[in-house]
This record gives structure tokens, C-alpha cells and sequence, in this order.
């Protein structure tokens, strides 16, 4: 079981991988969690001068394959555009997620993350919220 | 969960966890380890995984479980499956998102004593050549089409763009092209991906080696090989980057619905899978030879890259700089073989995850003057330590579908890694002991140091004493390019 603060994330030792722990109220605020998690895995810092903004839409049944394709989807964008976000604007219609992203241009980047895997992947659900143990391939 | 009291010891170096340990299972599990190596594969959940693995469908014998065996993400790091043709299944998580991560090696007559003093520079050389860490963009950019041509000619494609010689490719497994890859099937996203990064390293455990022959153990093999003890040699460790990462992506994303559609219940959904013989299982086959192929052309630029660096620091120091390629193999595959399964030939798909293919004497696919002595296995240490060459048995292609380990394996966790070792430090400790480090982050330096793994030596004797490969020549490393 995750702190008991709201939201968050911490690192589970894994030995050849990095293992997530995240917890939010919401699906919304456990992708934001998810994200910014991931992000300070790899140790990203963004430039300050220029901010850019990227709209997303993907398309899921069940929470878990959308926590998965949104991570995927920011792994892309950091490596095809070089960019990581700092702001998720995030709204759910039926089985649609719509994603404002605003953020920046990459300044470093000291680690690489492959995928996002589905390895034991599954959103439970508590009396404090969600939480996820989310394993990244290295 | 695994106990040690749910294992049978076959023998000092092999042990089997039966098909009766859970219901669900469809074979055993065959593990090559010692005793010691087992208590510390115990450390984690590779023993669980390699369980859950031997669920899949089509399965025609044991799981195979080498002792460089780590936990993964769904199946084990140093696991061997194989699957009957044409229903049994092909599963993408089962090959790993870097598909065709393997390891090449280049010999020379270059006297270690005669080019100390250019260590440094020749370090920085590659360094500069060869580009390495997060993201990097090759000298190499392809257009779309240009990139279909390396999915479907891999090494071939650089054969005719002077990034290789016939020798190159004829000491490479599958000469460096495997037929069937269709980059119809490979998405935009992963073109995209892929059009950029060719001839780079990438970052994580990928490297370029410069080592020293150390040891010879088998003098008529390590001759073929153009290994000479004293001498120095290049080890090149890496993958199809992104463009292999976006194409295991997208195929476990889709196979997600295609096990519902075929009805297949597995423990974990990174282990999704679809058979041989649907559109999804073709259509995966296809793409994956594609970054199969891929992988080896990035490969074969790195190590033109690395000729030139030997090249700018060498030409004129000493008579002969030139690298000649010793052999180049895929540690992360899945490939159409022939096997002898309960006394009869058949064809099955091998998925080979963090394990090398390791056929014994007299395969054809080798080249004349290896065919002696088996296959050449190339087994990467951990920076610190050794690195080995090895080739492969008659025994290994009874018992562990021809193959064998593929590095050391990870015994320390990341967090702790980065927690309790500090790169600037290893970088300083590296260097008084004479291996020249250049890295591009320190932090990755230091989950990557030899204390996160286990003992190479220990890893090889175990396969070297089961009968699955047989030692030829120790490495010792003098220079490490890391990402």
C-alpha cells in the first residue's frame, strides 16, 4: 500500500528495470503522478526559455491500457521532439482521454527509459484512492 | 513464489522446477546455475517469470533458464522458449522491446605494451565517432525508403554503402540479414524513430569495449577467431534503438486484444502472444526481422566507426591498426529453427530474451573456419571485470535449443545502484585500475557499475562445466565508451 499523502510517486528497487509506485484520488491525477514519475527517473531537465504546447487523444477500454499508451506517448515525444511536460491538462469522454501537455524543450536527460511494459500491471482501487505499480523497461 | 524445496537438482549445474509446481504451467522449468548462482537468482522473481513463461502456449519442452539469469518484465532476462510451428505462439515481451540487442566483436594484431600511452585518445576517438546516450542522432540519416531497404537487406544495406567488407558479413549470424522482414508491417511512428538513429550506441547497459586477450583456453579456436593473447580487441554491445522499442510497443499494445480474440489466459499481460500462423503473429514476425535487421546494420556502422577511430589514433604508431570482425550474434530474438524435440526434427519459433544462440560444430551457417569449433558465443562483462568468448556445444543444441548465456546479470537493483555507488568515484576507481571510462552520465555510470552484477566468471564456468558452451578467451577491459 502506498503513503498515505493524496497523490504521489516513489521508486521500488528492481533489479534490472525501475518500478513506479503511484497513487492519486483519480485515474487523471494517477497519469499525472505516472508522468512526473517517470520523468524524474530519467533525471530530465527542461530549458526555461521556451514553453510549447501538444494535444493527444487516445483511445482506451480499460485504465490500465490508457496509463500505459499515455506513458508511451510521452516517451515518443521526448525522444522524437525532444520535449518533456510539466503541465497535463487531462479530460476523460467515454472512452476517450483528451490531453493538453504543455512543457518544454529537454536540457538533459541523463537516463533512457525503452517502454512502459503492462508487467503485473493493475490499477487498484482503495479507500485513499488508486495506486499502480507501473515497471519500466531500461 | 519459487522455494528452494519446490526445486529437483539434476545435477551440480542444472536443476528443474516440475510442471506440477502450478497448475497453469504447460513444461518444466531447466535451470543452469551452481548452488551459489541459485541463491542469488532466489534474490528476485526471475524463478517466478520463468513460471509464468512456461505457461504459453505451444510450448515443446522445457523453459530454459541460464545463470545469468535477472527479473525482467514479464519474461525472465536470460530465458530460452521454443514454440511449435504453425499454432504455437510468438510472444514480442518474450524477445524484449530492444529486439536484436546482441554483441559484436573485432580482433586485431595490435599489441596492448605498443599503444598504451594512445589509450586516452583512442578512448575519446570512439567516444566522439561512435555517438552514444539518450536520444542520440547518427551521422547515418535515412530517408523512409532508405530505411525500408536496411528492414529488408540489414548489413547487406551497408555492404553497399562502405560501412562493411564480404569478411564483415559473412562472420555475422544470418550473415546479417534475416529473410521475411516487412516494413509494411513496421509503423511510421517507428520509422520515424529508427530514420535518425543508426550507427549509435544508445544509453543503459550498451557500450563499446576496448579489451585485452587475457587468457586463451581453446588456442585452435581463439586462432580462428584471430585471437592472440596480449592483443586488442573491440566489443560492441547494442540494439535496434528506438525504432525496435516503437515495434514491441505497438505489437504488445495490439496483442492485448489479440489474446481475447484467441482465447489464450496468461498470469501477465507483458506476456501477450498470438500463434505463428495468425495475421498478428505474421505480422510481428515481419516486423521484428525488420529491427532484427535493423540492429545489425547499427551494429556494422558502429564498428566502421570504430575502425576509424582506431584509424585517426593509431595509423602510423603501429604497423597494423585494422579491426578484423570476429563474430557478430543477437542476444534478443526469435527465429525459425530446426530441432531435435522427443526424437524427431521439427521447426519451432526460439525465443532467446538476454540469451545467446549457441550452435555446436559443424552447423552450416557458420563460416568454414569456425565450423570445427561451434559457433562463437560473445558474453559481455560488466565494465570492471572480464568478458568472455565461448562457443557453442553439440550439447547445448540437446538440451538448451543451441544456446547459451549472454552477460553476468544483474544482482543489484538500480535504486540501490545509484543509492550507494556514485559515478565520479567508480569513474576514478575504474581508471587507477587502467580502464579509461567515457561516459555520458555519470548517474548511469553508476547503476551500471560491476558491483550491480553478478560474477561473469562464475556465470561462464557454470555453462562451460554443464556442457551448454565451451570457454576459447577471457577479455579484459582497457577502455568503455558508455552512453
Amino acid at each position: 500500500m502506498p503513503p498515505k499523502s493524496a497523490s504521489g510517486f516513489r521508486e521500488i528497487a528492481h533489479t534490472a528495470d525501475w518500478e513506479l509506485e503511484v497513487w492519486a484520488p483519480n485515474i487523471l491525477g494517477l497519469l499525472e503522478q505516472a508522468a512526473q514519475g517517470m520523468y524524474d527517473l530519467i533525471a530530465a531537465q527542461i530549458s526555461k526559455e521556451r514553453r510549447f504546447t501538444r494535444q493527444i487523444t487516445l483511445q482506451f477500454i480499460e485504465p490500465e491500457d490508457l496509463l500505459i499508451d499515455f506513458l508511451n506517448e510521452l516517451l515518443y515525444l521526448a525522444e522524437s521532439e525532444e520535449l518533456i511536460f510539466d503541465h497535463f491538462h487531462l479530460v476523460i469522454e467515454g472512452n476517450q482521454m483528451h490531453a493538453k501537455l504543455v512543457g518544454a524543450p529537454i536540457k538533459s536527460m541523463a537516463k533512457e527509459i525503452k517502454a512502459a511494459t503492462y508487467h503485473h500491471l493493475n490499477i487498484v482501487e482503495s479507500n485513499q484512492g488508486l495506486y499502480a505499480n507501473i515497471v519500466f523497461d531500461v | 513464489m519459487v522455494n528452494l524445496q519446490d526445486l529437483i537438482r539434476v545435477n551440480r549445474y542444472e536443476w528443474e522446477i516440475p510442471k506440477s509446481h502450478r497448475p497453469d504451467m504447460r513444461v518444466p522449468v531447466r535451470i543452469f546455475a551452481t548452488q551459489e548462482l541459485l541463491d542469488q537468482i532466489k534474490g528476485d522473481k526471475s524463478l517466478e517469470q520463468a513460471v509464468n513463461a512456461a505457461t504459453l502456449p505451444g510450448l515443446v519442452s522445457p523453459v530454459v533458464v541460464m545463470p545469468d539469469v535477472h527479473q525482467g518484465y514479464g519474461f525472465p532476462i536470460g530465458g530460452v522458449a521454443g514454440t511449435r510451428l504453425p499454432h504455437g505462439i510468438i510472444s514480442p515481451g518474450a524477445i524484449g522491446y530492444d529486439i536484436n540487442c546482441g554483441v559484436r566483436l573485432l580482433a586485431s594484431q595490435i599489441e596492448f605494451h605498443s599503444v598504451e600511452k594512445h589509450l586516452p585518445h583512442l578512448a575519446d576517438s570512439l567516444n566522439r565517432l561512435c555517438p552514444s546516450g539518450v536520444g542520440k542522432k547518427g551521422h547515418v540519416r535515412l530517408t523512409i525508403n532508405e530505411l525500408n531497404q536496411v528492414c529488408i537487406k540489414g548489413s547487406r544495406w551497408t555492404l553497399r554503402h562502405g560501412y562493411a567488407s564480404d569478411a564483415d558479413l559473412r562472420r555475422t549470424e544470418e550473415s546479417g540479414c534475416l529473410e521475411g522482414a516487412d516494413p509494411s508491417k513496421v509503423s511510421k511512428r517507428a520509422k520515424e524513430r529508427g530514420r535518425q538513429q543508426l550507427g549509435t550506441l544508445g544509453a543503459g547497459n550498451h557500450f563499446i569495449e576496448v579489451d585485452i586477450v587475457d587468457q586463451v583456453f581453446n588456442q585452435p579456436a581463439a586462432q580462428a577467431m584471430g585471437l592472440t593473447t596480449g592483443n586488442l580487441a573491440v566489443m560492441i554491445h547494442c540494439g535496434s534503438r528506438g525504432f525496435g522499442h516503437q515495434i514491441c510497443t505497438d505489437y504488445v499494445r495490439e496483442f492485448q486484444s489479440a489474446v481475447k480474440r484467441y482465447g489464450i489466459e496468461l498470469p501477465d499481460r507483458e506476456l501477450v502472444c498470438a500463434p505463428l500462423d495468425s495475421p498478428e503473429g505474421k505480422n510481428y514476425l515481419a516486423a521484428m526481422r525488420c529491427a532484427a535487421n535493423y540492429a545489425f546494420a547499427n551494429r556494422q556502422i558502429l564498428a566502421h566507426f570504430a575502425r576509424q577511430a582506431f584509424e585517426e589514433t593509431l595509423a602510423g604508431a603501429v604497423p597494423n591498426w585494422h579491426l578484423y570482425q570476429v563474430y557478430d550474434i543477437a542476444h534478443n530474438m526469435g527465429k525459425i529453427e530446426t530441432h531435435e524435440v522427443d526424437g524427431k526434427l521439427i521447426e519451432i519459433c526460439v525465443h532467446r530474451k538476454g540469451a545467446t544462440r549457441a550452435f555446436g560444430p559443424g552447423f552450416s551457417g557458420l563460416p568454414a573456419e569456425y565450423r570445427p569449433y561451434g559457433q562463437p558465443v560473445l558474453v559481455p562483462g560488466s565494465m570492471g571485470t572480464a568478458s568472455w568468448v565461448l562457443v557453442g556445444t553439440a550439447e547445448s543444441m540437446r538440451r538448451s535449443f543451441g544456446s547459451s548465456c549472454h552477460g553476468a546479470g544483474r544482482t543489484m537493483s538500480r535504486k540501490k545502484a545509484k543509492k550507494s555507488i556514485w559515478g565520479e568515484d567508480l569513474r576514478k576507481e575504474l581508471q587507477a585500475r587502467g580502464i579509461h571510462i567515457r561516459a555520458g552520465s555519470m548517474a548511469g555510470l553508476a547503476e551500471e557499475a560491476p558491483q550491480a552484477y553478478k560474477d561473469v566468471d562464475a556465470v561462464v564456468e557454470t555453462v562451460h562445466e554443464a556442457g551448454i558452451a565451451d570457454k576459447v578467451a577471457r577479455l579484459k577491459p582497457v577502455a568503455v565508451i558508455k552512453g
